[in-house]
């Protein structure tokens, strides 16, 4: 096992001895490649990434001052947690300032009408960064979902008929190719046409933005589902022809199964398209989000603004990043197959 | 007319870019209730087609199938087909696949714990009862190819369809099936149709064994009565000159159709035979026009 020419024996020093057998042995040198692969390579390219940044970033004079490096970015990302703390602690101050008036108001024996009045009383703050954050990954989601549950029937039954997939298929090439920025103003104006209500469930900016993102959603999803569903093997079709198992059987224990590497292929390809998608729409129209974020940093032109909305870069690829690994997680989860190599 | 299972002259046509190619012509047999046939040939000579026929797969262009009386029109259970890639849903386990032949075969007519029985019953049978709950990913491709049978056995079939069973395994796993599907046969005494291009286990498992002239326009060649008698056993046939008679024949009508194809089969051939081959190379020259 480790004999190799380090692992001769030492006189009477026995720690040196195992020292010596540990770095001549198999288990040291396999982990240690590993973590040359695992951490040591990722770690030294990010080491180079940021020190060209820095270097390259010094040199570029915008109108806003020098193009930030790494050190103000972080420092603006420390300074952007601060000013979402802070808000958070104004906002529990104003609760706790209306609970106060409130119970007051209920010891004088007040009227109901305006007891009712002070309870109905919102907050309402400057949206932070970290609002902007979870308001873009809500409306990402509701897109994407809505998507997903038009998308996979869809795909499913043009897979199967081929005289549907023939039939759809040229709106699917003519649709997909579309920006989701020229989807949008038809969208904003079909949604103010449509959704009129005195006491809306959703705002008419997000539903707008979902809106965008489902429509953006749904052609890989359709058309990988398809080509997964089209895919099937022949034999185990034959199979159920043979069991005249009825559509529903059919498609739930064969033909979803064997498409699920596909479909997940599919939805992983839109919830990312979906993801940069919505950052463009909130950009455009100034919906809530991330990309309003980052539109109000430039508009406002402060020595700051360049660094946060790199900050908002980072932050938007690294969430795209995630999102990416939680759909893997669930194929994972979803999937039969567990010793395939997914990535 | 009064067979069990009755192929009555089957033709088939695919159109192709090259203008229609009629695969089969006028195949014919009758089978009897408990027959074990094989069909024997060349690749491509139009053999799968046939088993796809029966199995209600494929639509035979003339002619038809008939069934204990009904004729076939669509698949159906009651033709079971054991596929020559077991094709098992690999997201199921062994019981699992089987049940879900069960519960669509049996959905009224058995409770839920007669199914249970009865897909355990089916998988002891072909000697699978060990690995209930394992993928098909998990085991042997001869251990893949019993569970596709216990499946097709488990649907109770009229008749069993089975396209080269044993053609994706190694001698040794084969020998073993085919002694299996012997003993199984012999309990069950079911009608099977089976599709192989192995001589021996033509001979070893068959009443009769179909030889197929080649395709184009493939029909019965001619038809080989296996005299031996059950059970079989395959050490001592080695040694049996009866054995090695029905090989030779086998090979002989496979050699010179190889070498000579179109030729009329040996002169054993009966007589509805020769008027399906003469049908076939008359058909001949205006096929190689049509291609040509």
């Amino acid at each position: 096992m480790s004999s190799t020419a380090l692992s001769v024996k030492t006189f009477n020093m026995p720690r040196k001895d195992r020292l010596l057998e540990h770095l001549s042995s198999d288990r040291f040198g396999r982990g240690f490649s590993r973590f040359v692969t695992g951490l040591m390579i990722p770690a030294v390219a990010l080491i180079v990434f940021l020190g060209l940044w820095d270097a390259g970033a010094r040199n570029v004079e915008t109108s806003l001052g020098v193009l930030p490096g790494p050190a103000k970015v972080w420092e603006q990302t420390v300074s952007l947690y601060d000013e979402h703390r802070q808000e958070r602690e104004k906002e529990d101050a104003f609760y706790q300032r209306l609970q106060k008036r409130l119970d007051k108001a209920i010891a004088a024996g007040k009227p109901q009408e305006k007891i009712e009045n002070i309870k109905n009383r919102q907050y309402t703050g400057r949206a932070t960064f970290f609002d902007q954050i979870l308001t873009s990954l809500w409306t990402v989601m509701i897109g994407f979902v809505i998507a997903s549950a038009v998308a996979i029937p869809i795909g499913i039954v043009c897979g199967m008929s081929a005289t549907l997939y023939q039939a759809v298929n040229p709106l699917i090439q003519i649709f997909k190719p579309v920006s989701p920025l020229a989807w949008l103003p038809l969208v904003t104006m079909v949604v103010s046409a449509l959704y009129v209500s005195e006491d809306p469930l959703f705002a008419k900016s997000f539903l707008n933005s979902a809106i965008t993102v489902t429509l953006c959603c749904l052609w890989p999803t359709i058309i990988n589902t398809t080509v997964g569903v089209s895919g099937v093997d022949k034999d185990l079709l034959n199979v159920s022809r043979v069991l005249r198992l009825n559509w529903l059987t059919k498609t739930v224990k064969i033909v979803l199964p064997s498409s699920v590497p596909m479909i997940f292929t599919g939805l992983r390809l839109s919830l990312g398209i979906g993801w940069m998608v919505l950052i463009a729409a909130e950009m455009l129209a100034q919906n809530p989000g991330l990309g309003k974020f980052v539109w109000d940093e430039f508009q406002n032109g402060s020595s700051n603004s360049l660094a946060r909305i790199m900050v908002a870069v980072l932050v938007i690829g690294f969430i795209g990043f995630l999102l990416d690994r939680g759909m893997l997680m669930l194929q994972r989860w979803v999937s039969w197959d567990k010793s395939a190599v997914l990535r | 007319m009064n067979s069990y299972l009755n192929i009555d002259h089957i033709s088939i046509t695919f159109p192709t870019d090259n203008g229609p190619l009629e695969v089969l012509k006028s195949v014919k047999l009758n089978v009897e209730q408990g027959e074990f046939i094989s069909l024997i040939g060349h690749s491509g000579c139009g053999k799968s087609t046939v088993l796809n026929i029966v199995a209600g797969l494929l639509r035979a262009t003339e002619g038809g199938v008939i069934l204990e009386e009904k004729e076939v029109t669509e698949p159906g259970p009651d033709r079971a087909v054991v596929f020559q890639h077991h094709s098992l849903m690999p997201w199921l386990s062994v019981y699992d696949n089987v049940r879900l032949a069960v519960d669509q075969v049996f959905k009224r007519t058995k409770s839920k714990q007669e199914r249970d029985e009865w897909t355990r019953h089916n998988l002891e049978l072909v000697h699978m009862s060990h690995a209930l709950e394992r993928k098909p990913d998990e085991i042997s491709g001869g251990m893949k190819q019993r569970v596709g049978i216990a499946r097709a056995l488990a649907m109770e079939p009229k008749v069993l369809l089975m396209d080269e069973p044993f053609g994706a395994l190694d001698s040794l796993t084969r020998t073993h099936m085919q002694d299996s599907l012997m003993e199984i046969q012999a309990r069950l005494n079911n009608t099977v149709i089976m599709i192989t291009h192995d001589v021996d286990e033509a001979v070893l498992l068959s009443d009769r064994i179909v030889m197929m002239s080649n395709g184009p326009s493939a029909t019965v060649g001619d038809i080989l009565n296996v005299d031996l008698p059950r059970p079989r056993d395959r050490l001592a046939l080695a040694e049996d000159p009866a054995f090695n008679h029905y090989r030779a024949e086998v090979v002989k009508f496979l050699h010179e159709r190889h070498t000579k194809p179109g030729a009329t089969a040996t002169k054993k051939s009966s007589e509805q035979n020769d008027e399906a081959d003469q049908g076939a190379d008359q058909s001949r020259p205006g096929l190689k026009l049509a291609s040509g």
